[in-house]
This record gives structure tokens, C-alpha cells and sequence, in this order.
């Protein structure tokens, strides 16, 4: 399979884990994190807005804090954990539970802020197992969703919180 | 919009950041990247080189050295938001930093990314003027501290030469019993604040403001400490009328138009901001 990132002289190795696979790939200096994982991993999940760093689409976690994957370098990755919408969910057939609750309380219409949104909603809950309101206001501030008004989304950061603390189990 | 094409070097220590600094022509240093890869994605910066100081962790550090808190260059906001230490002895700062941006990009951007960004408005830059802060620059050939009022050379350009680089800042914490206020207004949390203003004093035995720092964000070309202002409130009781002259004092600064806010509103929210901060500030002061 021929590459679609146009492989450059300036081009350098980048190696670091992604959704817990060791992973590595070809970027120029230039290259931006989110446009890496698009291009070079193929990891379509994650999302290109604005590309500068206002509207989240591209959020992803790095070493389990979530970051503009448009404001960072690719080969600034090096070593790095990240953290895409792919792996989210503990397998292919599973949805976690934000994904479970954003389906239910109908959360998104396009989709396309969704994976940003997730995954600063799954740091929140990691950190927070009991947010109120204000607190998942506050994480979603950092996100531009021009379909939905927010309401359900704040919804069912709630709701996902809550089956969580059911479950017993952690936000990853 | 992509980055331009751009060499690329990440030093593992700050001697050969400055090496890299001294030998480049046109370098940029590249911190927490919250600025600065958003200009370069939007074609605002041609650098033909930039120095990452992301893994120079000699650069990344909360100090408590007694008189003074030093705070490293590439020190994350996450970080000093979530200090103890900065939470008790600079109050102010803490209270700023939580309107800087948002949490995902608090976890990246930097200390010294802000202030050598210096955007009027940003609320670092503000703090740092409102302490009297200390920066702490270095090159190949030696270091250097300037005071934060002599930082700003000009709109966003810091006083550093070519192969300069900020490595720290120090802030003066408060005596305890100070009260502090910091306050923005902007029209979405975590937008570019349109004005903010940072209020520090406190009371001497006679029950009069006896110290006070005044200092406005987002009017003008840099964050601006209002000198006339703080002399109005000193040696009073800060009582109400004392409260609106000083904030009167405020709403005449020279403020800046631009396509968006005309001077006017800057003038008009500067002195509303400064009231409230004042009363903030007094609320928690110990008198």
C-alpha cells in the first residue's frame, strides 16, 4: 500500500504507542499530530476543524492528559502514549460508556466534534467520577458542537458518569 | 491551513538549546506550542527553525525559594494550577490561570510560552506585571533578569535578542492577609479576554490600604499597571466613594480599538472590572 503523506527528504521516524500499540511512521518536521494519525496510522477517528487549536475536534489524550492533536508536532510524539477515539471502547464490538450514552440521549447529529469531545469527556471522568454541571461545562468549553446546543452532550456526560459508577469501573 | 516547511531540533538541555539559538538565523523556540503551532498552521510565522524545549525537564519546575516563587520556563498552566504551593502563596495567579484557554490546552501551553507570546489580554503576562515579577532570560553568552515592566519592547514582541531565550520568572508572593482579585470579562469563557484587572492590597495597623497593585490586561498594547489608580486607594479606608474614584482612575486609561471593541468599551469595562476586583479583594483581605 503506497503512502498518501508525501514522504519528503527532511521526513524522520516517529515511534510511540498508540491505544497501547507501539506504532511508528514517516513525518516531516512540519507535520501536525492530528494529520500523522489521519494520514501516516490511518486512524480516521480523530478529527481536522480549525487547526488552530480553537474548536477540539482534533482532541486526543496524550500521556493521559487531553491535548490539541493540531498544536502539536508529530515527531514531538516521539515516546509519547496517545490516546485516540479508537481506543475508547475495550474492543471493537464494545461501546464505552460515553459512546453508549451519547447514542442514547442522542448527544451528536454530524458527529464531527464527537471523538474531541469524548475524549476530554473520558480525562474529566478519569479524574472526577462524580462530575456536577459546572465541572462538565467547563471540559466541554474547550469544544465547538455547532449541531446539537450542548444540552444533550452535558446530558449525557452525566449519563456516563453515572453507568460507570455503577459498573465500578474507571473511564480508562 | 498547514505549517510551513520547517527544520526541527530538540535539545535535551538548556546549554544546547542555547547553542542551537546562537547558531540559527531565524529560530523560534517552541514550548507548550498553544500559540505558536496555531500560527504556524495559519502561515502568521516563518520560522526556519524551531528549538523544542519540551524535553529539557531542568526547564520545568515550581519553586518556593522563600522571598520569591521561580517558575520555570516550560512549566505547564496545568501544573501551576494544580500546585499547592502556588495556590497558597500566589493566590492571584492561580485565580488567573484558570481562565487561561481551556483544560486541553492548559495541559500543554506554558508559563514561558505566555509571557514571551505576550498577548495584551493573555493573563500571565498580567500577573506577572501585577507581582512585579522578575524574568530570567538566557543565551550562549551569559544570563540576565529584567524587570516584567521593562519585558514588553512593543504589541505581542518581548525584549529578547535573536539568540535569547526566557528560562524563568520569579513572583513575590503577598504577605498573608493580603486580599487578591483577578477578573476578565471575554465573551465566551476561555476567549481572548477584551479587559481584565488583577487587585492586589492590604491594611496596615491603622486599618488603611498601606500596599495595592493595580494592574489592567487586554486595553492596551501590554498589561498595564495603573499607577495614578493605586496612589488614589492608598492611605484610605477603602471605603465606597474611595472604591469608584480609583475605578474612575481606571476607565481613563488609553485604551486600544480594534475591527471588533472600539476603545470606549475597553475604558468602560476597565473601570467595572476594577471596581469589582477592588471589592473582591477587600472581601478578602485581613483588615
Amino acid at each position: 500500500m503506497t503512502s498518501t503523506m508525501a514522504t519528503t527528504q527532511n521526513s524522520r521516524p516517529v515511534h510511540l504507542s498508540v491505544n497501547g500499540k507501539p506504532c511508528q511512521g514517516m513525518a516531516e518536521p512540519r507535520l501536525h499530530l492530528a494529520d500523522f494519525l489521519r494520514g501516516e496510522l490511518k486512524l480516521t477517528g480523530t478529527h481536522v476543524g480549525c487547526e488552530h487549536g480553537v474548536c477540539g475536534a482534533c482532541t486526543v489524550l496524550v500521556d493521559g492528559v487531553s491535548a490539541r492533536s493540531c498544536l502539536m508536532l508529530a515527531v514531538q510524539g516521539e515516546g509519547c502514549a496517545i490516546t485516540t477515539i479508537e481506543g475508547l471502547a475495550a474492543s471493537e464490538h464494545d461501546t464505552h460508556p460515553l459512546q453508549q450514552a451519547f447514542h442514547e440521549l442522542h448527544a451528536l447529529q454530524c458527529g464531527f466534534c464527537t471523538p474531541g469531545i469524548l475524549m476530554s469527556l473520558s480525562e474529566l471522568l478519569a479524574a472526577n467520577p462524580d462530575p456536577d454541571e459546572d465541572a462538565v461545562r467547563d471540559v466541554l468549553s474547550g469544544h465547538l458542537c455547532r449541531c446539537t446546543g450542548y444540552q444533550n452532550i452535558v446530558a449525557a456526560a452525566l449519563r456516563a458518569a453515572q453507568i460507570l459508577r455503577e459498573r465500578g469501573g474507571h473511564a480508562r | 491551513m498547514k505549517a510551513p516547511a520547517v527544520d526541527y531540533v530538540a535539545p535535551r538541555s538548556l546549554d544546547e538549546a542555547l547553542q542551537c539559538l546562537a547558531g540559527a538565523d531565524n529560530a523560534r523556540v517552541l514550548a507548550g506550542g498553544q500559540s505558536l503551532m496555531a500560527m504556524l498552521n495559519m502561515r502568521f510565522a516563518f520560522p526556519d527553525c524551531l528549538v523544542d524545549i519540551n524535553r529539557i525537564p531542568e526547564l520545568a519546575y515550581l519553586r518556593d525559594e522563600g522571598d520569591s516563587v521561580r517558575i520555570g520556563a516550560m512549566t505547564r498552566q496545568r501544573d501551576v494550577e494544580f500546585s499547592d504551593m502556588v495556590r497558597d502563596r500566589l493566590p492571584i495567579l492561580r485565580e488567573a490561570i484558570l481562565n487561561v484557554g481551556h483544560r486541553q490546552t492548559r495541559n500543554r501551553g506554558t508559563v514561558g510560552g505566555s509571557l514571551c507570546q505576550l498577548d495584551p489580554s493573555a493573563e500571565i503576562p498580567t500577573i506577572a506585571m501585577a507581582l512585579d515579577a522578575q524574568v530570567h532570560v538566557a543565551s550562549a553568552s551569559g544570563t540576565r533578569s529584567l524587570a516584567m515592566a521593562d519585558f514588553p519592547a512593543g504589541y505581542m514582541t518581548p525584549a529578547l535578542e535573536a539568540d535569547e531565550m526566557l528560562v524563568g520568572v520569579s513572583m513575590r508572593p503577598w504577605d498573608p492577609g493580603h486580599g487578591w482579585s483577578f477578573l476578565e470579562f471575554s465573551r465566551r469563557h476561555g476567549d481572548f479576554a477584551i479587559a481584565s484587572a488583577a487587585v492586589l492590597l492590604s491594611f496596615g495597623a491603622d486599618v488603611r490600604v498601606d500596599r495595592c497593585s493595580i494592574t489592567l490586561g487586554g486595553v492596551s498594547t501590554a498589561p498595564v499597571r495603573m499607577a495614578q489608580a493605586e496612589q488614589a486607594l492608598l492611605g484610605t479606608k477603602a471605603e465606597a466613594a474611595d472604591i469608584e474614584r480609583t475605578a474612575a482612575l481606571c476607565g481613563a486609561v488609553e485604551a486600544s480599538s480594534d475591527a471588533y471593541v472600539p476603545g470606549w468599551y475597553r475604558q468602560r469595562l476597565a473601570r467595572v472590572l476594577a471596581g469589582r476586583a477592588i471589592t473582591r479583594a477587600l472581601e478578602r483581605a485581613t483588615r
